[in-house]
């Protein structure tokens, strides 16, 4: 049974999904480097194209829950679009985050610029990586990939307490620069957060491959018969 | 082409609507009470009736009913449920070339079985004779009628822990019930007609007889002799024979075919 | 109440033709279990081996251990003994034209010789409620044909007929796949009751009846059965890929 419309409909999400996904990465990209390179422009861009982010989760939504009304998906379809439904509101609210990011990084930058005991840029690194992986993990299927990016978290995780304990010190030892301590303590802030979405995407992934349920760290990512991944969903060229 | 087809149905029909005109012409005037109660007179006076063989032919497709439905009916089954096979196939050859079979020559076998054994003739003769003739037909219009019903009724009845044969009597055949009937209806008035088949069998009577063992008149055998007479009044008396014989059997079929229509459900 | 069945190694045969290879299968009492898969796997000739109705097919054979609560299908009860106690609800509802709604319910009883008129009254008015059509057609129970009425009034006297004998375990192939969306719902809802009392094994093409009906479902293919677990598993993260292809329509 070939079920051409379904197929062009379940193409259609993916790839509607990895275009919102590309976007809020690069926002995400784009406040970072603002931020490292005191950038208005770059943060500019990352307002302005909020709006093209939360048009994409609503256009997303509407045709999942099209599919879901009309076409009865099962088993690994089914997992596929509840999959999508989620990684699509933790990609809204990575681009919520960027925004966030941007606009700390505005304020920033009217302050006078100073030399403060944080790597922001690396925690950035690494985050951006993490929301990159997971991304990958989507469109190839692979469980593994979404794995490596959950185990990752922990090491965000531990660059966000060293950085609120070294920004507090900061900023009883130099109360002149307590703003912009602030300012960069909110920053990683707002990047933890985005490591906590793209964890959540990650786990989401696992949920449509393997069918198993690791949120809140419950359960080893092994699915029954040892499948590891899903071929990307039906890739087949129909015309356009 | 409706027109040809009105056309056609036209030819088919009117020589049966010129047959019975004819006959009610010709006989209904010479029915009269007498006809319908009094035996034949003694050659050559005018008056009596056919009261006798009405009442004989009555009594002999009787006898013939009597062996020839249920032998046809269970013929039927066999070849319906039975008989999908090289066996089946044998019966419904054998089957068929008995339809063919002249009636004559079939009164001769019944004469030969029954008549020479019991040295005389009788109702019980012709009775033998019509029901060889009816068995065939009855046979095959049951059949195809079984046939007809759809195999999930008898799977129904299966399912149910019926058996086979209780299925076929009381499902399949009960189903098919009005079919059958037809097919009964059919080969009565086909033998009601009959007169061959009883000229040496039943061979006629001029006086009432209703023991089985006896020769006994019947309304066939009646106007046969009488259209080849001589005389003007018995000619007369074949009409009207030939009248109430068709009327007769019309009306046999007829109240037959009511009764079971009443007996039909809503719907069914 | 129902029984549980037991199919051990069983394998099916027309002629020389192989329809069911080696299936081994445990359906649990009071329960409802699907059985699903394209059309010619065998899952229709597995059930009316369930009920030696498959034996009604000239040169089929069967081997192989099939156990219906205590008693042995194959070694030990006649067939029409054991199909008393299973009963059978087809594809297309077949009732008795000729017969009333009441007689049609009363066949399975009636035909058995069971005659007591009160009792039989009696029979009939529970299976008729038990199939949920007794309120629509109290009024004409002796009046009108079992094929006077509707579609899935027919079903449903087919199986209130099934019901009067007091089976325990019910079959039902293809119940649904000749009637409307409104029918095929009120027969669901009856399964739904019915699995209180009954055991029941429901073919069907349509995957989501299964999901909805049934709390176990077994997915056959080409003569063979590929899994069987809980309803919810086989549809939303069955074991085998095969499975997995039927289920989201890849084949089919």
């Amino acid at each position: 049974m070939v079920r051409t419309r379904f197929q062009q409909q379940m193409e259609e999400l993916r790839e509607k999904l990895l275009r919102m996904g590309g976007m809020a990465e690069l926002a995400v990209d784009r406040a970072c480097q603002g931020y490292t390179e005191r950038d208005l422009h770059r943060c500019q861009l990352v307002l302005e194209n909020e709006s093209l982010i939360n048009a994409a989760e609503r256009e997303i939504d509407e045709l999942a829950f099209d599919i879901l009304a009309t076409q009865q998906p099962a088993a690994v379809d089914l997992r596929f679009i509840l999959a999508v439904t989620k990684i699509n509101a933790d990609l809204e609210r990575v681009g919520d985050q960027a925004v966030n990011i941007a606009e700390r990084v505005m304020d920033m930058i009217e302050l006078p610029s100073v030399d403060l005991p944080v790597d922001i840029a690396r925690m950035a690194t690494a985050v951006s990586a993490m929301v990159r992986r997971a991304l990958e993990s989507f469109v190839e299927g692979k469980a593994e990939l979404a794995q490596a990016v959950l185990e990752m978290d922990h090491v965000v995780d531990r660059m966000r307490d060293e950085a609120f304990i070294t920004l507090v010190r900061t900023m009883n030892e130099q109360p002149q620069n307590t703003q912009q301590a602030l300012d960069a303590l909110l920053v990683a802030r707002n990047l933890e957060r985005v490591a906590d979405h793209a964890t959540n995407i990650s786990e989401d992934v696992i949920f449509w491959v393997l069918g198993a349920d690791v949120r809140h760290h419950a359960g080893a990512a092994n699915g029954p018969n040892n499948m590891t991944s899903v071929p990307a969903p039906r890739t087949e060229s129909t015309g356009t | 082409m409706t027109g040809v087809a009105i056309l056609t149905v036209v030819i088919v029909l009117a020589p049966l609507v010129a047959i019975f005109g004819y006959l009610c012409y010709k006989g209904i005037g010479s029915i009269n009470i007498a006809f319908l109660t009094q035996t034949p007179k003694p050659v050559g006076e005018v008056g009596g009736g056919m009261a006798n063989a009405i009442v004989g032919s009555a009594f002999i497709l009787a006898i013939a009913s009597l062996m020839g439905v249920p032998m046809g009916i269970g013929a039927g089954i066999f070849l319906s449920e039975y008989g999908r096979n090289r066996y089946g196939d044998a019966v419904r050859f054998v089957s068929d070339v008995l339809n063919g079979v002249p009636s004559i020559v079939i009164g001769i076998v019944a004469y030969g079985l029954v008549v020479i054994r019991q040295k005389h003739f009788s109702a019980l003769a012709g009775g033998v004779a019509l029901a060889i003739m009816m068995v065939p037909t009855i046979a095959r219009t049951t059949e195809q009628m079984l046939l007809l019903v759809p195999q999930a009724i008898r799977e129904a009845a299966y399912g149910l822990g019926v058996s086979r044969w209780r299925t076929t009597l009381s499902i399949t055949l009960r189903t098919a019930t009005s079919g059958v009937i037809t097919g009964v209806m059919l080969a009565f008035a086909r033998v009601a007609g009959e007169t061959a088949p009883l000229l040496f069998t039943a061979f006629g009577n001029q006086f009432w007889n209703l023991k089985p063992d006896q020769p006994t008149a019947a309304l066939s055998l009646q106007i046969y002799t009488y259209a080849l007479s001589p005389f003007d009044d018995w000619h007369r008396q074949a009409w009207a024979g030939s009248f109430v014989l068709i009327v007769l059997i019309v009306g046999a079929v007829a109240a037959v075919r009511y009764v079971v229509r009443r007996g039909r459900l809503a719907g069914a | 109440m129902g029984v549980g069945i037991t199919v051990e190694r069983l394998n099916a045969f027309y002629g020389k033709t192989q329809a069911l290879f080696d299936i081994n299968i445990n359906v649990l009492a009071n329960h409802a279990t699907a059985l699903i898969g394209p059309s010619g796997c065998g899952k229709s000739t597995f059930i009316r081996c369930l009920n030696r109705m498959h034996e009604t097919i000239p040169e089929s054979r069967v081997e192989g251990n099939v156990r219906i609560g205590e008693f042995n299908v194959y070694n030990g009860t006649s067939a029409t003994e054991l199909r008393r106690r299973v009963g059978m609800v087809f594809q297309k509802p077949n009732p008795f034209p000729t017969m009333s709604i009441y007689d049609n319910v009363a066949a399975g009883l009636k035909l058995n010789g069971f005659r007591n008129r009160k009792k039989v009254d009696e029979v009939v008015e529970k299976s008729l409620r038990s199939s949920a059509l007794f309120e629509e057609v109290k009024d004409s129970l002796h009046k009108k044909s079992g094929a006077s009425l509707s579609g899935g009034q027919q079903q449903r006297l087919c199986i209130a007929r099934a019901l009067a004998v007091q089976p325990e375990v019910l079959l039902m192939d293809e119940p649904c796949s000749a009637l409307d969306p409104i029918s095929t719902g009120k027969i669901e809802e009856l399964i739904f009751q019915l699995k209180e009392q009954y055991t029941i094994v429901i073919v069907t093409h349509n995957m989501q009846q299964a999901a909805r009906v049934a709390e176990f479902t077994g997915f056959f293919l080409l003569g063979k059965m590929i899994e069987f677990d809980k309803t919810e598993k086989v549809f939303t993260n069955p074991s085998d890929k095969r499975t997995e292809d039927y289920v989201t329509g890849r084949f089919g």
